[in-house]
Order: C-alpha cells, then structure tokens, then sequence
C-alpha cells in the first residue's frame, strides 16, 4: 500500500512535467504571433516615419500628387485614400445586401441538404487566388462593363469593387450565417405563435436580433476588401487622379505599394514614403478589426446561457 | 506497471515528435546561394519586363545546353532589377533604359559597381486598335497625349472619340525611357523636363496587360517593346517632327538609327562578370544567341 502510493506520486510528478513541457511550447507559439505583430508594426514605424520628415503629414495625406521618381519627388496619398475608400464601400455596399439575404436563406429558409451542398460552395469562392479573380475581371468583366455603362475602358473602380464583393461574400455568408444561428428558438417560437410568418419574423426578429455579428460580418468583409491588393492592382486602372467616379480608372492604396515597392531602393524617399503609406493601412485595418471584435464580443455578451 | 509502461510510451512520443521537427526544420534550411563555378551554376537575372521574352528565351536555351545551371528570370520592371542589383538580390539586372546617376551613386554607396553590356536594341513602339483610323503621329502629338492635352482623337486626325492613354506603372524602364524621350521630348528643340504622365494615363502593371487591352479596346493606345507587338494591334508610324516622314519600327530603322525612339537593352552586373555569368552573356553575345533576339522580336546588335 506505501509501494503502490509512491508509484501513484511519482506518477502525477511525471504527468505534470510532461504537461508543463507541453504548456510550454504552446505558450511559446502563442507568444511568437504576438512578436510577429510587434515586429511588423516597429518596422513600419522605423521605415515609414521617416517620410514624414520630407512630407509633412498634413500634406501626405492630402496632397494629390503622387510623383515618386521625378525629382523633386512629391509625395500626396490623397488619390489612393479616396481610391481605397470607394472601393471598399462599393464591394460592401454590393456584397451585404446578397451575402446576409443568403446567410438568412441557409440558416432560416433552406433544408439541411441544401445547406450542406450550398455552404461548401461558398467556401470555395474564398479559395479562388486573388491573382484569378483578378484574371477573370479582366478579360471577362472589364468589356462587360465598359459596353453596359458606356465607358472608355473597363478597367475602373467599378470593376475592381465587383471583383472584391464576390471576394468578401464568403466571411459575409459565414459569420452573419453564424450569427442568426444564435439567435435563441425562443424568439422565433414566440414570433410564429403570434401569427407572424416567415418572412416578417426573419426580417422584424431573425435579424434585428443578430444585429451585432452581421455588423460584425460586414466590418470583416470591408477589412478583406480593404487589403486586397492584386486583383485591384490588375482591374483597377491603375490612374493617378483623384476618382470622381467609381467609373474612373483608380489606383488603391494596396496597388500603389505592389507597383512601386520594386522600383524603391531600400532606405530611399520612395521606399519611405511606401512605408508611410503601408502604416496608414495598418492603422486602417486595424481600427476595422478592433470595431468588428468590440461588436463580436457584445453580441456574445447578448446571448449568453 | 501498464501505467508506467504507458507514461514511457507518452514521453517517448513526445520526444520522436520533437525530433521529427528538427529534422524537417534542418532539412528546409539547406538551399544553396549563388555560385558559379564551371558549368553548374546557379543565375538569377531580375529586371525589365521588355527584356523578359528574350532572356527567358536564352536562359532556356542556356539551361538545355548546360543541364546543371539554373537560371531564373523574373519582370517586375528595370527600376525593381536595378533596385536588386543595388540591394545584392540579383546576379544580373535587365533594363530597358540606362542607370541613373543617382542608382549609381546609391550603389556605389553599397560597394556595387554597376557594369553595363549592351545585349540588343528595341524599338519602341506604339500600338492602336486596328480599326482606328490614325496611322502616324509624331513625338509632340505623342507627348501632348500623355500628358492629357489632347484627349480626343479627333484632335489627332481620327474618330470622334475619346483617348484611353495606357502606360506601364514606375517599375517599368519602358515607362522612364518614354517619359524622358517623348513626354519630355528630349533631343527636340520644345523639350521641357518639367513635364509629367497625366493623371488620366492608365499605370499598368505588366505589357502584356497593356497589348490586349488595346486589342480590346478602339480607343486605346500604349507602347510596348517591339517584341510584345502581336497581329491584333496596329503599329503607329512615328514622326520625328511634322516635316519627317513616318517610319514604322523594325529591325532595318532601329540599326540606321530612322526610327526616333530606339534603345538599347541591357544587362547590368556587379563588376566585369566572372565564371558562369560570363559563359551566359558570352552564349547571349554570340551569333546564336544575336539569332534569338530576332525570333523573339527584338533587333539584334550591328554585326
């Protein structure tokens, strides 16, 4: 009875160690995403900063003139601002209204098996590389477009923004998907013993009541479609006025830096000034992410059991 | 004692798991970098998307003849090749335009030693819709379209339409060389280096964008090297000035110097290339080579 206790003591030591051994490493991978992040974020500071010293920020971001190789260069990123700003909003504007009328078919109209054959199908549409939606906007979408609006070419913001809806439509789907999911039976139950039918509840309850995560999932969506640099970098047009239009050829702010990191020699005004650019799309990003996870968490808080 | 046996059975799992990836880990870090020595070797050529179909060209040719030599050929743009020669990135660097006092200075600065070898000659061409009417334009036409002063071809002798002015974005060589040679008219007497691409111009990331997008398009034109010149877009005759004759581009008035805006390609390496690089431009300079350019569109050097 004390040999078999001792055995059981050393036993627990050992399983303990091994566990920790293991916690370990797990904390060291967690740790690593986290120093990738900083190191990223001192690397855009230490790189971009320094353009502010030749470009005032205020000019920076308002200045319209983006000439990086003529001498003297100037650098105004207000073309490409605008140029994200519409784009993004567009792709969303056009991708919401169909990708949260089909996450509430999935989770509310559809039956099982089309839901099963359904879902997997978008999941592809996330797979298809950006340099293939690119290709496809291109050479079947931007003649397309050029003869149904009467264009001059096809290459413009439009374009690019149908492009990316169909690329944010996947993160839209699933997580508004998930999100009416949530919603308790309670409510619906309560809304169908009134009288009301389908349609109604969905509308006045279903999605009311998800509010939050499709808000969520739409703010997703706009950081995908904010990023998005080769598809835009091919369709876009790639010109270097300010877009009045969505109909004018544009260049992003993610295109600008495709198309000018190669030519920029490291540590010169160029490179610099791309790094500035690239920091603005970090900052961007990361308030469109810190929003969406602020209204993830209240929309978990609503629905705890 | 089965507990025991069990636990030895977790910590020796444990163990074979971490060792499995160290091995795979050691394993990934074994590439090699550059060298050439012989005939095997490895090549990285990096630079102008102009100079691409050619050296692509020679470096197959060059890899069937000597198996052992791998030579890699990408096109972002001369200005990304010679931002690479300048960084070490890059063995050789393609260009289709001439370096810069002030990349020569930044690679100086970096102990590089920019030497230049002419490898053939382009002609600069420009291309239309081949149902567009216009068939010859001269530099201050050229340079006043690009710059968004003439925006409608009717200005110019064609349709009652408007220009779609297409470009290749700043990596380019091609872009630079045009900028300097047409937009800013150099050699002319209006020459003016203050003048810029218009803020309507198209940027453009590759040539081949540009070719079929004025295959597609009636109102576009662009300027692509010659060897990206295909049946579905029509060359434009240049004029130097309005009194000159129109010349078309080709072989013959690019070597006796008619067409106006020729230029030469380039291959730029760090100091007087040695070893295996030297073999590759040697095979490159060699009538068989001069051949290729040929095939591929390009004008080779004078005999």
């Amino acid at each position: 009875m004390v040999a078999a206790s001792d055995i059981e003591k050393s036993l627990r030591r050992r399983l303990r160690l091994g566990e920790r051994f293991i916690e370990g490493w797990i904390f060291l991978a967690g740790l690593l995403a986290i120093v990738v992040l900083l190191g990223i974020v001192a690397i855009l500071l230490k790189e971009g900063l320094p353009a502010f010293g030749y470009t005032p920020p205020w000019e920076f971001l308002f200045g319209t003139k983006w000439y990086p190789v003529s001498e003297p260069p100037t650098f105004g990123i207000m073309p490409f601002f605008v140029a994200t700003l519409m784009i993004s909003l567009l792709a969303t504007a056009v991708a919401v209204p169909i990708g949260v009328g089909c996450a509430a078919y999935l989770a509310e109209v559809a039956s099982s098996k089309v839901r099963e054959t359904v879902k997997p199908i978008i999941e592809i549409l996330a797979g298809i590389p950006s340099v293939m939606m690119g290709f496809i906007g291109l050479i079947l979408l931007s003649p397309l477009v050029q003869s149904i609006f009467h264009l001059n070419t096809g290459l413009c913001g439009l374009t690019a923004s149908i492009m990316l809806s169909l690329m944010s439509l996947p993160i839209i789907v699933s997580v508004s998907e998930d999100a009416l999911h949530a919603v308790p039976n309670e409510f619906k139950e309560a809304s169908y013993a009134l009288g009301v039918t389908k349609w109604e509840t969905i509308r006045h309850v279903c999605i009311p009541a998800a509010f939050s995560g499709i808000t969520a999932a739409i703010m997703l969506g706009v950081g995908r479609a904010i990023g998005e640099t080769m598809t835009v970098l091919m369709v876009a047009g790639g010109a270097l006025a300010v877009p009045v239009s969505p109909t004018d050829p544009m260049t992003t702010m993610t295109a600008a830096i495709a198309s000018g990191i190669g030519n920029a020699v490291r540590g010169g005004l160029q490179y610099q000034a791309l790094f500035a650019v690239g920091l603005i799309l970090f900052i961007i990003s990361l308030a469109v992410n810190l929003i969406a996870d602020r209204v993830l968490q209240q929309q978990k808080r609503r629905f705890a059991r | 004692m089965i507990a025991k046996n069990g636990l030895r059975k977790r910590w020796l799992s444990i163990v074979l798991i971490f060792a499995a990836g160290l091995v795979i880990t050691l394993a990934a870090c074994g590439g090699r970098t550059g060298s050439d020595t012989g005939t095997s070797g490895y090549i990285k050529i990096i630079g102008s998307n102009t100079v691409t179909p050619l050296s692509s060209v020679w470096a197959e040719e060059f890899m069937k003849k000597n198996p052992k030599v791998r030579i890699a050929v990408s096109g972002p743009g001369s200005g990304a090749g010679m931002a690479a020669l300048i960084d070490g990135t890059t063995d050789i660097c393609q260009s289709s335009r001439t370096m810069k006092q002030s990349e020569i200075d930044q690679a100086k600065a970096k102990s590089v030693n920019p030497y230049e070898i002419q490898i053939a000659s382009d002609g600069l061409s420009v291309v239309v819709h081949p149902s567009n009417p216009v068939s010859e334009l001269t530099i201050a036409q050229l340079s006043a379209i690009y710059t968004n002063q003439i925006t409608n071809w009717k200005e110019v002798g064609g349709n009652d339409a408007p220009i779609v002015v297409l470009s290749r974005d700043t990596n380019s060589g091609t872009h630079v060389f045009f900028k300097e040679h047409v937009v800013q008219m150099t050699g002319l007497p209006t020459q003016n280096t203050k003048l810029e691409y218009g803020s309507k111009v198209l940027f453009l990331p590759s040539t081949e964008e540009g070719v079929s997008e004025v295959a597609r398009n009636s109102n576009a034109i662009f300027y692509p090297g010659l060897g990206y010149v295909t049946s579905q877009v029509k060359l434009v005759k240049i004029k130097k000035t309005a009194s000159d004759p129109g010349i078309l581009p080709s072989e013959k008035t690019v070597l006796d110097g008619t067409y106006p805006i020729s230029r030469p390609l380039l291959f730029y390496t760090n100091g007087v290339p040695t070893g295996i690089i030297k073999t590759f431009i040697d095979y490159c300079l060699s009538p068989e080579g001069q051949k290729k350019v040929t095939e591929v569109g390009y004008v080779p050097l004078a005999k």
